[in-house]
């Protein structure tokens, strides 16, 4: 299984739905063009809806920090939401979990801009 | 209680769909030898990042090279051996990806990762080149081992 990204903008927030598989590969590529083009706008406000991300590899994690970062770099901020059991789990023990803005569900991390 | 060890060994490209493979079979294996599905997810993981090591690292995405991954049951723990054709390296000389100057990083993750997921890890590297990487588990203390002992000799088309 590959990953989906799909765009959606709510009240001026861009929220990226993600399903699948964030490894090696194509996968983070996409990820990491997508978080690119976005960035450019300037100041971006971004959710990574996470609820459908069935699996992250350590190439996917670097990913997901690169994404952070460029994000950031332009002024604007990525936040994630809807982490599945597995995935706080990883992000947990990689000490992630205290990088990220990590909200339990997209209603949570859009208000968390105003 | 059989305690005949039982054996697959596959050959794996040095692709990147080699990742998945790898992966798929460890989360047989570990089926298998009666893992529940949490350390079914842990152990393919961390065959996945270890067979990603020696694809990246070890043998530089190089498709000349090949990738045998070696899984033993025992009675009482599944040891999974990854071959490289690299130059090898020292766990030693790894950074702390928990470092606070380390969370910001883009790579270095896989080998933590092993190491939480699994028992024991160990590298060695041979004089003539090589590195092997061995990660051991035990097995759930409700396995019964079956007696049927049977060595599997697989090579990826």
């Amino acid at each position: 299984m590959s990953l989906k990204i799909s765009k959606r903008d709510v009240g001026g927030v861009t929220v990226l739905d993600l399903n699948g598989r964030l490894t090696l590969g194509d996968a983070s590529a996409q990820l990491r063009e997508t978080l690119r083009g976005l960035a450019t706008q300037g100041g971006p406000k971004i959710i990574l809806n996470m609820g459908q991300v069935v699996y992250i590899d350590s190439s996917g994690l670097g990913e997901l920090v690169s994404g952070f970062t460029t994000v950031k770099n332009q002024g604007g901020q990525l936040k994630l939401a809807n982490l599945t059991q597995k995935v706080t789990d990883l992000l947990t023990i990689t000490k992630l979990y205290t990088v990220f803005e990590i909200h339990n569900d997209e209603g949570a991390a859009v208000q968390s801009f105003s | 209680m059989g305690s005949q060890p039982r054996r697959v060994c596959v050959t794996l490209e040095s692709r990147l769909e080699s990742m998945d493979l790898g992966e798929e079979i460890a989360r047989c294996v570990a089926g298998t030898a009666a893992f529940d599905e949490d350390e079914q997810h842990r152990i393919s993981m961390a065959v996945r990042e270890c067979v990603i090591n020696a694809f990246k690292h070890g043998n530089c995405s190089d498709v000349r090279k090949k990738i045998e991954v070696d899984f033993t049951l025992l009675a009482d723990r599944l040891v999974v051996a990854v071959r490289d054709e690299g130059k090898g390296f020292s766990l030693n000389q790894l950074p702390d990806p928990l470092a606070d100057e380390r969370l910001l990083a883009t790579s270095g993750r896989g080998i933590f990762l092993m190491r939480c997921f699994m028992d024991d890890l160990r590298v060695v590297s041979g004089p003539d080149g090589g590195t092997v990487v061995t990660m051991t588990k035990r097995l759930p203390s409700n396995h019964k081992p079956t007696a049927a002992a049977e060595t599997t000799k697989e090579r990826q088309p």
